[in-house]
């Protein structure tokens, strides 16, 4: 397949517009079909045990007394979900994830699961289930758990990435490190050193609909699982593979998604639903409680950041240093890596070096959230840089501009930039008229800066034409925020005919090949590409088609606004053919036309977002209202711009909702104090302003219309922004996030007491 | 589990003083379904009191106003009586949960489920509210704040259910108000809160005061140094000061995860404050 991916300058007749999206009826009636929405006859429901300890040995489970409960079908632990990983150790940490072997390491692991005819069997069925456990001392957090006495969660992990192999055990799994120049040399040409500490707490994705999946294994090794799920064909793999189930006999149908931002890209509930389907003999439905989700799926890091920054009295930033600590749970991971590539990807730096340290702690197993690991880094990075700016006596934008990177800078991460958008966002910020908005009393504004790398990869799209001249697009990633829209608006514009024509749907993986999951701020960005590609496979059928139909060479027919045209002197006389008319000879001329396309998705462009946010602080309780947000973010191509500013607010909003009061709360007994959504505080509508979004396009070269991903940069600055605007409101710079009242007040109470 | 819809307040008495197992009343539901469905408690019998007749009623006669315990809170805000009488009553009832909530929840269950940090109790004690207790010996009035003992209880005995919530009409130059401090702006729970209920004299100065206090102790708090401190004054600068450091002094509050102590003492204070100038606004005060 030759495939061009590179950006052609056309311009557009569908893409940049905005209609309405194909799954909106559905979706506003209540009848589109969310995970928990699925039923099967004889369907048993799935209900999984927890352990109430932080860290526990569990020396012993009796499931004698739940397995003669009448209605129960099937008790599964550890043991009916035997090791089949082969020596993959992240998959090995996906099982024991699931249902925990030797110990219980976190509040909420699971131990044991049931199916019973309904719900009541199956919570009365846990309560018969007897767990002996020898209870072991933990740590939840993340400066403690890297103390030499600290509690050790797993014995078998040595630190990677130290110049000496360590000769014992850590909690820290893996040192990175990141940068280039000399870090002491730039801090020696600097006129001011900011140097500070900061710590950010847990939080979740906070996706409104819980995991939810249906299992039915049938016994001659073939299998359905109807899931909630970023990525289906990853959750096939990975079940398959736990399961020991052949891939192409286990059906994988993803659902309508009720939110994911990250935490639907990993299996939790859906192994154990494949188990007890298997061991019932009967299709078991396992829905997860908010509950569980708190307690038992997967969070984001908290972390312990400290920032180096040094710079020259004309604004040049001579050196930047960051240490990177981030949870992982009690496994192995790479967030703070990721931290520590993103932390000052938006600056031109000589001398730049930061170092991470995976942590391990007695909390759920660390997840994707929405450009994981880049908000916490972009906040202490942010902040100091906001800081460093006050200390030298300039404008913080014109800081930033100044230090920006542009194309041909060698990032912090190591790669090459080509043509990238933080100068233009902080450019368009500076000519905002939000910036000169007057503020009130106890009203501050802050701005800053976010990036995220974006990701391309694996994707696979068929494009079929229907007889009556329509064209049904199936896509193997998940519609997570109205691709399906933009992916029919690219079919549309590919082919030359109108939006109304295309109906997109997300494919199940026995009617598709492999895709990635939408992860990575991806799904647009690579499905977009192979659509084209899928279309433009069309297009050479649909022109060879009407070759035949007029009989003459292919050679001289081309393919203009939705309709074969014939070239040629001798043509002259001939009309064209729209695509319906092609299609609906198709029968006589060679049968179905359709086009495939399979291609990884390489060259995602990176993103970079500057955002602009006033606050009202209460300096007499702390409390802060965000009253005014603006979100400035280069999108390569907006191909469907509703859907483009509705990434951009929803990133703000869950920022937002980060910055002020979201996070784990762990009691002294390890276990979550706020495990459901009145203590754990998203922000609800009236907490939030109407969020303001300008759109950039600064084309992405290797896109054929310039797209980038947009999904995830929009969580970065934030973080930082409303730190910078509270420090501007009050005068108080917070280190420790969520800015909570009472955090805020304290700080403002010591503030007053000198 | 059994479900019972009875017609009598006698016979709903009668069903919970000879429950075996666990019993529950519903009547809005909006804690009682919630923990249900969380599996928190699993009750053997369920009295749902919205059919008794009366109780889903707000009766207004000359002395003052009587609210059934299955009026929803919703209600209240409708009752253009009530409203005018007792402001800070209703703006109380108004904060609970969502509008949807709102629509079945009730000042009498959000009374019994003797949260420290009910959002319409502080409001009730604050008006002095009293409480009518129908059960297997008759009736009996006690004032709202005997009603809960501690988180979760009450000193209400078994087959006793609280029938309405009196309230008297407000004096001349009166005024009610309450206020909470949420992190959020609406559906949240309060990590403090504070109301506070004002008579005025003809002159402007303060003759009666009551003063309660919401999550800053096992139960709602009748702070009556704080009232004390306000009786005579006009709510000048100094009195509003010492009304704050009395209120945060009153409060035995807890660190968990709403709050400090230290924040919740301050806030309590500063509510303290602001609710005071509202009712002594509502009271006629300049």
């Amino acid at each position: 397949m030759n495939f061009d991916p590179r950006y052609s300058g056309r311009s557009f007749s569908s893409v940049g517009t905005r209609p309405l999206r194909p799954d909106g009826v559905d979706k506003v009636t209540g009848r589109a079909r969310y995970g928990a929405d699925f039923n099967m006859a004889g369907q048993l429901v799935g209900r999984v045990l927890r352990s109430p300890h932080a860290h526990a040995i569990i020396k012993k489970i009796d499931t004698s007394k739940a397995e003669k409960l009448a209605g129960v079908k099937a008790v599964i632990t550890a043991k009916d979900l035997p090791d089949l990983t082969d020596g993959d150790a992240a998959m090995f940490d996906t099982l024991d994830n699931c249902m925990a072997r030797k110990k219980a390491l976190y509040d909420g692991h699971a131990v044991a699961a049931v199916a019973a005819i309904d719900a009541r069997t199956a919570r009365q069925a846990l309560k018969l289930i007897e767990v002996d456990y020898e209870v072991l001392p933990h740590v939840t957090d993340v400066d403690e758990a890297m103390q030499h006495h600290a509690p050790l969660i797993n014995d078998a992990i040595f630190t990677e990435g130290l110049e000496e192999k360590p000769v014992k055990p850590s909690n820290v799994s893996k040192r990175t490190q990141y940068g280039h120049g000399d870090v002491h040399q730039g801090f020696a040409q600097a006129d001011f050193v900011v140097e500070r500490s900061f710590k950010t707490e847990q939080t979740h994705q906070g996706y409104i609909e819980p995991h939810a999946c249906v299992a039915s294994v049938n016994p001659d090794g073939t299998a359905d699982l109807w899931v909630c799920t970023q990525g289906h064909f990853v959750y096939r793999q990975h079940c398959a593979q736990l399961l020991g189930l052949e891939v192409s006999k286990l059906r994988v149908t993803s659902s309508e998604i009720g939110g994911g931002f990250g935490g639907k890209t990993h299996v939790w509930a859906e192994p154990v639903a494949l188990a007890l389907s298997r061991k019932a003999g009967r299709p078991v439905k396992l829905v997860m409680t908010r509950d569980e989700v708190f307690r038992a799926s997967g969070p984001t890091s908290a972390t312990s950041i400290d920032v180096k920054i040094g710079a020259r009295k004309d604004g040049t930033i001579t050196a930047a240093e960051a240490t990177l600590r981030y949870t992982c749970g009690p496994y192995a991971g790479m967030w703070a890596e990721i931290g520590a590539m993103t932390a000052f990807a938006c600056y031109k730096l000589e001398n730049v070096k930061t170092v991470g340290y995976e942590v391990l702690v007695n909390r759920p197993k660390t997840a994707a959230y929405r450009a994981p690991s880049a908000p916490m880094a972009a906040f202490a990075v942010e902040s100091a840089v906001d800081e460093l700016a006050k200390e030298i006596g300039i404008d913080p934008v014109e800081f930033r501009i100044k230090n920006a990177a542009q194309e041909g800078t060698r990032a912090s991460y190591g790669p090459v930039y080509g043509p990238i958008g933080i100068g233009p966002t902080l450019e368009a910020v500076k000519e905002h008229p939000h910036m000169r908005a007057p503020l009130a009393q106890n009203q501050g504004r802050g701005m800053a800066c976010g990036f995220w790398f974006n990701f391309g990869g694996q994707t696979c799209t068929d494009l079929n034409i229907g007889m009556d001249g329509t064209v049904s697009l199936a896509v193997g990633t998940v519609d997570v925020g109205g691709s399906r829209a933009s992916l029919s608006l690219v079919a549309a514009e590919e082919l030359g005919i109108d939006y109304g024509q295309v109906k997109a749907i997300v494919a199940d993986t026995s009617s598709l090949g492999y895709n990635d999951m939408t992860d990575g701020s991806r799904g647009t960005f690579s499905s977009s590409m192979a659509t084209i590609s899928a279309a433009r496979n069309a297009i050479k059928v649909l022109r060879e088609r009407a070759a035949q139909m007029w009989d003459i060479s292919v050679d001289d027919v081309a393919w203009e606004k939705g309709h074969a045209v014939a070239k040629g002197e001798k043509h002259g006389n001939l009309g064209k053919l729209s695509l319906k008319e092609i299609a609906a000879q198709s029968g006589k001329t060679g049968g179905p036309i359709a086009g495939h396309s399979e291609l990884v998705a390489d060259g995602a462009g990176v993103s970079f977002a500057t955002h602009i946010c006033d606050v009202e602080v209460d300096p007499e309780t702390g409390s802060t209202r965000v009253i005014r947000y603006t979100v400035v973010q280069d999108a390569g191509k907006a191909v469907h711009p509703t859907y483009v500013e509705g990434q951009y607010q929803g990133g703000a909003a869950q920022g937002i909702g980060w910055a002020l009061n979201e996070e784990y709360i762990y009691g002294k007994d390890g276990r979550l104090q706020n495990p459901g959504f009145l203590d754990y505080r998203i922000p609800v509508c009236s907490d939030l302003p109407m969020i303001d979004t300008q759109i950039l396009e600064i084309p992405n070269p290797n896109h054929p219309y310039g797209v980038r991903g947009v999904g995830e940069t929009s969580i970065v600055p934030p973080l930082a922004a409303i730190a910078n605007a509270v420090s501007n409101a009050v005068g108080v710079r917070m280190s420790h996030i969520p800015m909570s009242p009472p955090r805020i007040l304290a700080a403002l109470e010591a503030e007053r007491e000198g | 589990m059994r479900y019972i819809r009875p017609q009598s307040i006698e016979e709903a008495a009668g069903l919970l003083a000879s429950a075996a197992g666990p019993a529950a009343i519903l009547a809005g539901g909006s804690d009682l379904l919630v923990r249900m469905k969380g599996g928190f408690i699993e009750p053997e019998l369920i009295v749902d009191i919205k059919a008794i007749a009366g109780l889903s009623e707000i009766k207004e006669t000359a002395d003052g106003f009587s609210i059934g315990a299955a009026v929803p809170c919703a209600v209240l805000g409708e009752n253009a009586a009530l409203k005018k009488a007792w402001p800070g009553v209703v703006e109380a009832a108004k904060l609970i949960g969502s509008k949807q909530v709102q629509g079945r929840c009730t000042i009498v269950g959000n009374l019994c489920n003797a949260s420290p940090a009910a959002d319409s109790v502080p409001a009730l004690v604050a008006a002095g509210a009293k409480a009518v207790v129908a059960g297997p010996n008759g009736r009996r009035t006690i004032a709202v704040e005997a009603v809960p003992t501690g988180p979760g209880r009450t000193s209400l005995a078994k087959g006793e259910i609280i029938e309405a919530i009196l309230l008297d009409k407000p004096a001349p130059n009166a005024g009610d108000a309450y206020q909470r401090f949420i992190p959020r702006t609406e559906m949240d729970i309060a990590v403090v809160s504070a109301g506070v209920n004002l008579t005025l004299d003809e002159a402007g100065a303060i003759k009666a005061a009551r003063v309660a206090l919401g999550a800053a102790a096992p139960t709602v708090l009748l702070v009556e140094e704080a009232a004390e401190v306000l009786v005579g004054s006009k709510l000048d600068e100094a009195t509003l000061e010492r009304l704050a450091k009395i209120c945060a002094g009153a409060c035995r509050p807890i660190d968990d995860k709403r709050g400090t102590i230290e924040f919740r003492r301050k806030v309590a204070g500063v509510l303290a404050k602001r609710v005071a100038t509202t009712a002594y606004e509502r009271a006629g005060g300049k």
